[in-house]
């Protein structure tokens, strides 16, 4: 009985430290539940790459309608090659050039882990396969900030270099078991599923870039109008869905971790989406479907890091003040003027640094303990706050800086922002040569 | 009075519509209609080239007094060319035909005070 709850504790410690530990072994076995609901998790969350295809598609004009829906389907191709050629290996791969990335060359191609089975009872191939989604996810976020005025040919260079230089080596810090954001601190930089690696990264690279295009043409004199709403509510919806793989997939277990993720992720979405119609509904006299959409993203936003960590009134309280902060952004974007065209920054790059950093106050008890534990007598909140603060920090500086080279040395080879003709003729006729709703034409 | 009539592409509304508004034209109705003229385009579906046997273009209808029918045909002229101003098979087309009356509706007033 006795040995029996020591083994259950040492389980737990290894769930809730997330994916660390799920590495090596020979001759581990095949946890069926685990693996079947990692394959579940994989789908879900390659599902939210069309949903955010929906999204953003639905929030243009008519004429950029297939265009910024490419934006999102692209990334499922480019990125989704580079990861198994070379992203798993950056990301997971052993520390090389400092740390500054990973590398393990049974990774390169995935040529080695053909039989390999993880700690955590699932083939690797599925956890490969999980965390690629979130490389793909991640660059295609940024587009909505940048959408109706990127040059189709650029943007995939663009996507590809970042993914290689900004995505891959973050992700290794945060979530490689020899990452520094990982080893920081008592227990490591808390991340449970991507608010540093995926929002902020992406949210912030998307501030950059929007702010180095510049403005759409017309911008914001003339009325930019929703083509579609419908898909708007659609793609959000396929988002909160395809959130239960994202959060509750990244506990790599089938078990109490994941169920406490799961919970978390709900409870976020449910009070961000209330608390902004409410703000709408007081502050402009209407609650709008793209607000409860916009209030779902925030509260799932903001979530993601904590999904681990933190129980039910956290994630409630987490979600309703990232609304509220979200929304504050967005009517400071509109004073300030730069097109952040669909709110890449105000709701990921916002909503992760609200999550990242509030969730400190919302821990739950036994984690604190066992940080406690490891740093050999007392960890506070404040403690940890200072961990999480860094890792924003090193998160934003990062991106920033690398999105803004990247995009400047690309600009030189290839023209980033469309020509006035294209932006005028919009991205579907320009790049793609078709356009979306046939249907409203006579023929 | 006159009834305006124009047909330009897709890609020039705005344009045109800011040239209207320069010129102080700001009452206007805009129509997406498909239509045929000298123009052929090419759509790619599939790797398939498709030639669309009707062309999607955007009619423009401007109801005016005839001391702004020349002021709003310039501005349209001057916007909904292409290639810088030589203008291209596909510009459109501009049709002025006159107005027998015209009556605004919140009032009853009639004729040309109620353009």
């Amino acid at each position: 009985m006795k040995s029996g709850r020591k083994k259950l504790v040492l389980v737990l410690v290894l769930l809730l430290t997330g994916i660390s530990g799920v590495f090596a072994s020979d001759g581990a076995k095949i946890d069926s539940g685990a693996t079947a609901w990692m394959l579940t998790s994989t789908a879900l969350v390659l599902l939210m790459i069309p949903g955010l295809a929906l999204f953003y598609g639905g929030l243009v004009r008519t004429k950029n309608v297939l265009g910024t829906m490419m934006h999102s389907f692209v990334a499922m191709g480019i990125i989704s090659v580079l990861w198994v050629i070379l992203g798993y290996s950056m990301s997971f791969g052993h520390n090389v050039l400092g740390g500054w990335f990973g590398w393990n060359a049974d990774y390169f191609f995935l040529k080695g882990i053909d039989t390999n089975i993880l700690d955590a009872g699932i083939p690797e191939y599925v956890f490969t396969m999980f965390q690629g989604k979130f490389a793909i996810i991640t660059p295609a976020l940024i587009a909505g900030a940048i959408a109706e005025r990127v040059s189709f040919k650029a943007y995939c260079f663009f996507i590809a270099i970042w993914s290689v230089l900004v995505y891959n080596p973050l992700c290794h810090w945060v979530w490689a078991s020899d990452g520094f954001l990982f080893n920081i601190g008592a227990k490591g930089a808390i991340d449970f599923a991507g608010g540093t690696v995926v929002h902020i990264s992406a949210g912030v690279s998307g501030l950059v870039a929007a702010i180095y295009l510049g403005v759409r043409r017309g911008f914001p004199y003339q009325v930019i109008r929703p083509n579609n709403m419908v898909i708007t509510m659609l793609g959000a919806g396929l988002l909160w869905v395809g959130w239960f793989g994202f959060n509750a997939g990244s506990s790599i277990s089938s078990g109490l971790t994941t169920a406490q993720a799961l919970v978390a992720t709900q409870v976020a979405a449910a009070s961000g989406a209330l608390l902004w119609i409410i703000i709408e509904a007081l502050h402009q006299g209407k609650a709008t479907a793209l607000g409860f959409a916009s209030g779902i993203l925030a509260g799932l936003v903001a979530v993601t890091p904590a999904a681990g960590v933190v129980q039910p009134y956290g994630a409630m309280v987490l979600g309703a003040s990232a609304s509220f902060i979200c929304y504050m952004a967005i009517q400071l974007k509109n004073k300030l003027g730069y097109d952040d065209s669909l709110d890449a920054f105000g709701i990921h790059g916002v909503g992760g640094i609200v999550g990242a950093l509030l969730l400190v106050f919302f821990i739950r008890p036994s984690w604190m303990q066992q940080a406690a534990a490891a740093a050999g007598g007392s960890w506070t909140v404040w403690n940890q706050l200072g961990i999480q603060a860094v890792a924003v920090g090193t998160a934003i500086v990062y991106s920033a800086v690398m999105t803004f080279l990247i995009i400047y040395l690309l600009d030189k080879v290839m023209r980033f922002k469309s020509t006035e003709e294209d932006e005028m003729a919009g991205l579907d006729r320009s790049y793609h040569g078709e356009r979306g709703y046939g249907m409203l034409n006579a023929n | 009075m006159k009834l305006i009539t124009a047909i330009i592409r897709e890609a020039q509304l705005d344009k045109v519509r800011e040239a209207l508004i320069e010129a102080e034209i700001k009452r206007i109705t805009v129509s997406r209609v498909s239509g045929h003229g000298q123009q052929r385009i090419e759509e790619m579906y599939r790797g398939q080239i498709i030639v669309p046997d009707l062309i999607p273009k955007i009619k423009i209808e401007i109801a005016v007094n005839e001391e702004f029918v020349d002021i709003t045909v310039d501005a349209i002229l001057k916007s909904a060319r292409t290639n810088g101003t030589g203008g291209k098979v596909g510009d459109g087309k501009i049709f002025i035909t006159p107005l027998e009356d015209c009556i605004r509706i919140r009032t009853g007033e009639r004729g040309g005070n109620a353009i």
